[in-house]
């Protein structure tokens, strides 16, 4: 195995069509950003899966720890006021 | 780092402790929740995990050995583009294997590594030769056949990356079957050589096709685990009879005979009886003496070894032009 350093992880995001947003749809490794978007294209858009790539590199991602999803999280459940449904209307009102 | 960070939790957690988040995690996946990659998880669904899903990937990768073969002499250009599209196709799906394997906090080039010297296995198909054209056919036709079989059942698997990435597969593998029987149709309709032909092929792949499905129920050593973390949704011996039932009649379609001589419907069963596989065959070829075992072994560490440089280069242009880009913004 060479002692170079291995080609860093990149994430991939593709839009299938204007309109949508762009998607996480996996991960490839890449020397730098342009090889990651060939890459991309090759790897994830075979068949017309997209009009638009975003590549970024892994190490750039932070991400919330499971581990505490519930004072993440949780804070929202008790809120239903939050909820068009939480309000009572005459049954007269048909749209709103 | 997470990972690390949870096996320094797991080593001050007691038994009891970590029984309860088992079980507790057991009960996720009884209820069909996924498990993504940043969540607990016990030892061994990582590692059962991490050795199925390389596994996967590298019979992806070692399979486009046995076709790439035929790339440059396919007797068209339909053929040619058809064949080129699928091989891709199978380094994409390696690919796609590998990432998802890599959430689970192993290298790719750990992976890489266990897989050239030996340490992990691929699917033991790819160890025979493809010796005609109608290989080809036989390859897409059976062995796709038998794998898209398999894989179905996991895009409903319990790990996330897993169940995505065969998604993906699954879509793009319907091709493959519908090109290989293609031209097991077109030689089984040619000339007595051609079909001839295409009969030889069969003759030669039908039987490590059934075994490609895996060992009888009797003594799969991982069938139950696997089964409750949804790794494996049917058993191997109910895979390979969906496999029978539904290939037997394709083969009558186009005239060729199933190398079998106790092959025969069950009215009873509404399923086919089959003969006796020789396992004596299937477990020389996964301890490696198969026909083509260390040829595809040299040919996949050639490949790597030689695009060391390539590798490099590409790194160290990447970190030239970074440099640059840093000297700009001072």
């Amino acid at each position: 195995m060479s002692d170079k350093k291995n080609w860093p992880l990149w994430e991939v995001f593709v839009r299938s069509k204007n309109g949508l947003e762009h998607r996480h749809c996996g991960s490839l490794h890449a020397a730098d950003e342009d090889m990651a978007l060939e890459n991309a294209r090759d790897v994830y858009t075979r068949r017309s899966e997209g009009v638009s790539i975003w590549v970024v590199e892994s190490k750039h991602i932070t991400a919330s720890n499971p581990e505490h999803n519930g004072e993440l999280f949780e804070p929202a459940h008790d809120k239903v006021y939050r909820h068009p449904t939480f309000y009572e209307l005459p049954d007269e009102v048909k749209h709103m | 780092m997470v990972i690390s960070q949870q096996l320094k939790k797991a080593k001050t957690m007691s038994e009891a402790q970590i029984r309860s988040l088992e079980k507790q995690f057991d009960e996720r996946i009884a209820r069909d929740e996924k498990i993504e990659p940043k969540d607990w998880m016990p030892e061994k669904y990582r590692k059962t995990h991490i050795r199925q899903m390389s596994q996967h990937a590298h019979s992806e990768i070692v399979g486009m050995l046995p076709e790439g073969n035929w790339i440059t002499r396919a007797p068209s250009l339909r053929r040619k583009v058809a064949l080129l599209a699928k091989v891709q196709d199978e380094a994409g799906h390696g690919l796609y294997l590998y990432s998802a394997t890599e959430t689970l906090g192993i290298s790719r080039e750990e992976m890489y590594e266990q897989l050239h010297k030996g340490k992990a296995k691929y699917s033991s198909i790819f160890n025979y030769p493809t010796i005609t054209w109608a290989d080809m056919g036989a390859i897409g036709w059976l062995v796709d056949g038998a794998a898209i079989i398999n894989q179905v059942p996991l895009c409903n698997t319990s790990y996330g990356p897993y169940a995505r990435a065969m998604i993906r597969v699954c879509k793009e593998e319907s091709f493959h079957q519908r090109q290989g029987f293609e031209i097991m149709m077109k030689l089984a309709n040619g000339t007595p050589e051609q079909k001839e032909m295409a009969q030889d092929a069969l003759n030669r792949w039908w039987w490590p096709s059934l075994m490609m499905l895996g060992p009888t129920d009797d003594v799969s050593v991982h069938t139950e685990q696997s089964m409750k973390w949804k790794l494996k949704r049917k058993s191997n011996d109910d895979l390979r009879q969906q496999f029978i039932d539904q290939t037997v009649p394709q083969a009558e379609l186009i005239g060729l005979t199933i190398p079998d001589s106790d092959l025969k419907w069950n009215e009873e069963r509404k399923s086919y009886d089959f003969g006796e596989i020789n396992w004596d065959e299937f477990w020389q070829v996964v301890k490696g003496h198969g026909p083509c075992n260390k040829e595809r072994m040299k040919a996949r560490v050639g490949a790597w070894e030689e695009g060391t440089w390539v590798r490099d280069a590409a790194m160290a242009h990447a970190e030239k032009k970074q440099q640059r880009k840093n000297k700009q913004a001072v």
